[in-house]
C-alpha cells in the first residue's frame, strides 16, 4: 500500500550514480497511523488561545459616610432580564420638584441600532476628539506618552458625560461585559459600576413587571 | 461501481510528504500543548472586545450558572503556602501529600471542611462531589471562606512573586515574572447578583482591580486608545 518506490521515474534523468539500484521499500503505514493517531489527539486537546480579559476597575467605597456629590451630566443604565436596558440623564428625581419632572426611564437593548447610536449621539464630541488623536498618532505626530496623556485628558474633561451601570437582580453578567464593552468601544471617558438604589428598581419593576 | 485500478502491481503511493506534513503537525501541537487537569465547572465566559491576555500569574474566582464560587490560585507553591495557613486557621489537618495534592489541582469549589476528602477523591469523583457547593461566601456572616482564601492566597503570591524578584536580583538575571493578578470567570448566563457578591468580598479587602475573562470576539475592529 504505502511503500517508496525508489528507482522509478525520476531515476532515470539523475545524472548521479546509484550506490544501489534496487529500491529501497519501507512500509510506511504503522507509522502514518501513529503520526496521524498523535496529530488527531494533540488538535482535539489544543486550547489554542489563552482566554482573553477585559481589565475593570470598581470604585473603593467611600471614606466617610457623608451624603456624595451629585455626579453632574451623568447617565444612568438600568440592566435587567430579558436583556433589556432602561436609562435615565441626570439625577435621580422620585416626584415633580422645582428641579424637573419625575424620572422617567426609556428603554434600549443591546443593538447596534439602539445602544450603540444612543452611546454615539451622546458621545459625538468626545469621540470625533479623540479619533482625531488617534489619526495623528497612527501618522507618528505625536508620541506615545503625549498620546495616552491627551486621551486620559479627554476622558477626565468634566463635559464628558459619566456613565452609570447599576443592575438588579435578574441582569446576567453578559449584559455587565456586553454593556462595558459597548462603552469601551464608543470610547466614552467615564463609567462606572454603581449598586441600585430602593427608588430605582420601583420604578424598573413597573417597567417590567415583577417576576 | 468504481472502476479497478489496472492491475499490474498495487497502486504505489507516495506517501512521503503526507507523512512529513504529519509529522511536523504533531511536533507543532506537541510543544504548543499545555496540559492541565480539567476544571471542576465548565463556564462559558461571554465575548468581548477586550483584548488584554489573563496574566499567568493570578488568583482566580470562577463563578458557575448557579451561584458556585471556585478558588484558585496558578502558582502552585503560593497554593500550598496558602493551604496550610488555611488549615491553620479553621483548624482542619491535611496531611503532607494531601497539600502537595492539592497544589496540583485546578480550582476547587468545596467547604474547607471537606477539602481533604476532595483531594484524595479520585479525579473522575471529584466532578461529582458531593459537597461541591462553592467556597462559602456568605458576606453577611463571619463565614466567608473565600474572603480568606483571596486575603491569604493573594498574600502568598505576592511573597512568591518578591521572592523570585530577589533571587533574579541576586542572580542578575533578567526579572520577568509579573505581579499576581485577580481574575473573575463567569459564566456568560450566571445573575450578576452572585458576581456582585464575589466583587464585594474582594472591595472588602481593598482589591478594587480585576481581570474578567471573556471570550474574544470575531470581527471588527475596535477603538482602544487606552490600555
Amino acid at each position: 500500500m504505502a511503500e517508496i518506490q525508489e528507482g522509478g521515474g525520476g531515476g532515470k534523468k539523475g545524472g548521479k550514480k546509484r550506490a544501489k539500484k534496487q529500491s529501497t521499500r519501507i512500509d510506511m503505514t504503522p507509522m502514518v497511523d501513529l503520526a496521524f493517531l498523535l496529530l488527531t489527539f494533540f488538535v482535539l486537546t489544543a486550547t489554542f488561545s489563552k482566554p482573553k480579559s477585559m481589565e475593570l476597575t470598581f470604585p473603593a467605597p467611600p471614606l466617610d459616610e457623608k451624603e456624595q456629590p451629585p455626579i453632574k451630566n451623568g447617565i444612568t443604565f438600568l440592566l435587567t432580564k430579558d436583556d433589556k436596558i432602561f436609562y435615565y440623564e441626570g439625577e435621580f428625581r422620585a416626584a415633580d420638584s422645582d428641579k424637573g419632572a419625575k424620572t422617567q426611564l426609556s428603554e434600549l437593548n443591546f443593538s447596534k441600532e439602539s445602544l450603540r447610536k444612543y452611546l454615539l449621539e451622546k458621545n459625538k464630541d468626545m469621540q470625533k476628539q479623540v479619533k482625531d488623536l488617534i489619526v495623528k498618532h497612527d501618522a507618528k505626530q505625536l508620541e506615545d506618552s503625549t498620546f495616552k496623556r491627551l486621551v486620559k485628558e479627554r476622558k477626565a474633561d468634566k463635559l464628558t458625560p459619566t456613565f452609570l451601570i447599576k443592575t438588579d437582580d435578574k441582569a446576567t453578567y453578559k449584559n455587565v461585559i456586553d454593556m462595558i464593552d459597548e462603552l469601551n468601544y464608543n470610547v466614552v471617558g467615564k463609567y462606572v459600576m454603581v449598586d441600585i438604589i430602593k427608588p430605582e428598581f420601583d420604578l424598573l419593576i413597573e417597567k417590567v413587571g415583577a417576576n | 461501481m468504481s472502476k479497478k485500478p489496472s492491475k499490474g502491481g498495487a497502486p504505489a503511493l507516495d506517501m512521503t510528504p503526507m507523512v512529513d506534513l504529519a509529522f511536523l503537525l504533531v511536533t507543532f501541537f506537541m510543544l504548543t500543548a499545555s496540559f492541565r487537569m480539567a476544571e471542576p465547572v465548565v463556564v462559558d465566559p461571554p465575548s468581548s472586545i477586550g483584548k488584554v491576555d489573563l496574566p499567568d500569574n493570578h488568583i482566580m474566582v470562577t463563578i458557575d450558572e448557579k451561584g458556585r464560587a471556585f478558588f484558585g490560585i496558578s502558582n502552585s507553591t503560593a497554593k500550598m503556602n496558602a493551604l496550610r495557613d488555611m488549615a491553620a486557621k479553621y483548624k482542619v489537618q491535611f496531611t503532607e501529600q494531601q497539600i502537595v495534592k492539592f497544589s496540583g489541582l485546578p480550582s476547587f469549589g468545596v467547604d474547607i471542611k471537606d477539602l481533604p476528602a476532595y483531594i484524595d477523591a479520585k479525579e473522575e469523583a471529584r466532578t461529582n462531589f458531593k459537597g461541591q457547593t462553592g467556597v462559602p461566601l456568605d458576606t453577611i456572616t463571619p463565614n466567608n471562606q473565600l474572603k480568606d482564601w483571596i486575603a491569604i492566597g493573594g498574600r502568598k503570591a505576592v511573597e512568591m512573586y518578591e521572592e523570585a524578584k530577589v533571587k533574579a536580583a541576586t542572580a542578575g538575571g533578567e526579572f520577568k515574572a509579573e505581579k499576581p493578578r485577580y481574575a473573575i470567570k463567569c459564566a456568560a448566563t450566571t445573575k450578576y447578583i452572585y458576581v456582585k457578591d464575589v466583587i464585594k468580598t474582594f472591595t472588602d479587602l481593598k482589591l478594587y482591580q480585576f481581570n474578567l475573562i471573556t471570550q474574544l470576539e470575531g470581527g471588527g475592529t475596535v477603538v482602544q486608545p487606552e490600555k
